[in-house]
């Protein structure tokens, strides 16, 4: 309990930082083809259960917006870009792997 | 067996679509360019030329057939592959701009990418079809393949690559894809080889220093193709390949008759000299006149008004003119009126494939009745002999095409007389062989020459002797006692009688035609 107060601040500080940051993902898929499907359950069951109230998840069907895959350089569908916070990060797959995708995520 | 025939005549019929590639030589082995609507493989180390190979296809695609075409580079960025083939002549940003061609730069880095499951390659497809549409491209390259599955797995790999031929058939593309050769997928799995309708290997080999590219179709699904490996060149006009068959087939065989320059040699091949469009060789040892009787011969031919290229590779041109001066020929006057033609290169400076590609560029321009190649024996030294005589047999049968007399000298040692293993593969190609050599007669050097073999006339058996004079070259007999040249008081005197007499009469200068 003979804590420095300063150590105390920080600590509070990181948390209340963890808690309010906002987590800003893309997810590309193609269509309703199986992969997407479930890559879109997958990912917005994972983000309710972690990251509930503080992330914004855009679903992006590059049928739809092929330029926007151009743009981001995709190649390899579903993939999950972590945008903010830094560093970005990419994750490919259908998202079944919960522990792979925290990890990528930064959660765990 | 009607029905037998009738099948049969219809297949002759049946031509395989065939996209053409437009790159010199290629056409021509896989008979009429690579499948239509159909991928094909190029498979090669690093540095054989498969991303500019690729690129011709597509720039002359655009240029010479129409047809539209898309770029993916996953190696590359689009501004260094624009300057890189800038270099060979081709301007993309003008293709670019008119929208015929459409280069979508892809990056791949696998290392920034976490699997979470089950996955495709979608969008690789889907910006495919986009760039496809973007300018309706006929043609499509993928460059490489290595870099575009690197760290997949491979499960994956193997389903979304069957998936991709299909989706450039169904898109009905003709699609190059490159890939390294040295990848284990290719190599141990091979599924990329089993899939691809056309696989071609290019290779750059390096022996005794000197590197030649070669190209060799392992496969062509639906098509006969040359089996061979052909050597190719890359240069400022882009990829060249040089196939046998396109030179060798339709020789015209002339029957006309071209001095050689000299009378007395003219006389010794049945009075009348060599044929015209013949190939001549000339072998000798060191300082036994084979330039000399090269550069009478170019004299006479240019006498008579006829183009001559004279390849120096020993003497630079400058070197020779003021040489053959000295013994009568003056060929400066020749060179200025633009009738005879030098090409001097250093033998090392390049392969010998670029040198005959320079050759044949001069050919193509001043269009020589006469070629000289002297000596022969240096471009030797550059490459394994078995190579240096399929590529000299080539280029003498493009010559023997365009009815072009050729005439080389070859030096040889004074140990291998006879008997020089890179000579006599030379020997048995020419149609005229003629051997100049010392002997010692009466312990004074003397000059000789003899007709080895020459097709197609009575040729003399005779060793005549040789004589370099400031007049020009003339021969005369030895004298001999059977077999032996005799050195006696007596030959001595008949000697002088001999070189007395035919020094009046030196033919150099007239061509007796």
């Amino acid at each position: 309990m003979s804590k420095k107060i300063t150590d105390n601040v920080e600590v509070k500080a990181s948390a209340a930082d963890a808690g309010q940051k906002t987590y800003v993902l893309q997810l590309f898929v193609t269509g309703i083809l199986p992969n997407s499907v479930r890559a879109i359950g997958n990912i917005k069951s994972i983000c309710e259960k972690y990251l509930k109230d503080r992330y914004e998840l855009e679903i992006i069907d590059i049928y739809q917006q092929p330029d926007l895959a151009i743009a981001e350089d995709i190649i390899a569908v579903p993939v999950l870009i972590k945008k903010s916070p830094y560093p970005q990060e990419r994750m490919v797959g259908d998202m079944s792997n919960t522990e792979k995708v925290l990890k990528g995520l930064g959660i765990v | 067996m009607k029905s037998l025939i009738a099948k049969k005549s219809e297949k002759d019929i049946f031509k395989f679509p065939k996209a053409p590639t437009g790159i010199q030589g290629l056409d021509e082995i896989t008979f009429g360019g690579l499948p239509k609507n159909r991928s094909s493989l190029l498979v090669g180390d690093t540095g054989c030329g498969k991303t500019l190979m690729a690129m011709e296809f597509l720039v002359n695609g655009i240029e010479l057939f129409d047809e539209p075409g898309v770029f993916m580079a996953f190696e590359e960025k689009k501004d260094e592959l624009v300057l890189n083939v800038k270099s060979l002549g081709y301007d993309l940003d003008k293709h670019i701009a008119n929208n015929k061609l459409y280069i979508e730069q892809v990056k791949i880095s696998p290392d920034e990418m976490v699997e979470t499951g089950k996955y495709n390659l979608e969008g690789l497809f889907v910006r495919l079809e986009q760039a496809i549409y973007k300018v309706m491209a006929k043609r499509v390259v993928l460059d490489s393949l290595d870099k575009l599955f690197y760290g997949l797995d491979e499960k994956i790999l193997r389903s979304e690559f069957l998936r991709l031929m299909t989706w450039l058939k169904k898109m009905e593309v003709t699609a190059i894809i490159t890939s390294e050769n040295g990848d284990p997928f290719l190599t141990h799995k091979g599924i990329v080889e089993y899939v691809a309708d056309c696989v071609i290997i290019l290779d750059n080999r390096l022996t005794n220093q000197v590197g030649t590219r070669r190209l060799r179709i392992v496969k062509y699904r639906g098509s006969t193709h040359g089996n061979n490996e052909y050597p190719f060149t890359i240069d400022e006009s882009g990829i060249s390949v040089y196939p046998l068959i396109s030179e060798s087939i339709q020789q015209a065989s002339s029957s006309k008759r071209i001095s050689s320059g000299i009378k007395d040699l003219d006389d010794m091949l049945d009075r009348k000299g060599f044929y015209e469009g013949s190939s001549i060789l000339i072998s000798g040892t060191a300082g036994t006149g084979k330039t000399s009787i090269a550069a009478s011969f170019a004299y006479s031919v240019c006498q008579s008004k006829k183009v001559c290229l004279f390849c120096a590779f020993e003497e630079a041109p400058n070197q020779v003119i003021r040489n053959m001066s000295s013994i009568g020929f003056h060929l400066e006057p020749l060179v200025k009126s633009g009738i005879l033609t030098f090409y001097y290169s250093r033998p090392t400076l390049q392969n010998l494939e670029l040198h005959f590609l320079a050759i044949k560029k001069i050919i193509h321009e001043i269009k020589p009745s006469v070629v000289i190649l002297d000596p022969i024996t240096n471009l030797m030294t550059e490459g394994p002999n078995s190579d240096i005589r399929s590529m000299l047999t080539r280029f003498v049968d493009f010559l023997k095409t365009k009815q072009i007399t050729v005439l080389f000298t070859a030096a040889i040692t004074v140990g291998s007389i006879e008997r020089n293993p890179s000579d006599e593969g030379i020997s048995s190609m020419v149609d005229t062989w003629m051997m100049v050599q010392d002997i010692e007669v009466d312990a004074e050097r003397t000059r000789s020459l003899c007709v080895m073999k020459s097709r197609g006339m009575v040729h003399s058996n005779e060793v005549r002797r040789f004589i370099i004079s400031g007049k020009g070259i003339n021969l005369s007999p030895i004298l001999t006692k059977g077999k032996m040249p005799v050195a006696d008081s007596k030959r001595k005197i008949k000697e002088h009688e001999n070189l007395s007499t035919s020094k009046e009469s030196i033919g150099v200068k007239d061509s007796s035609r």
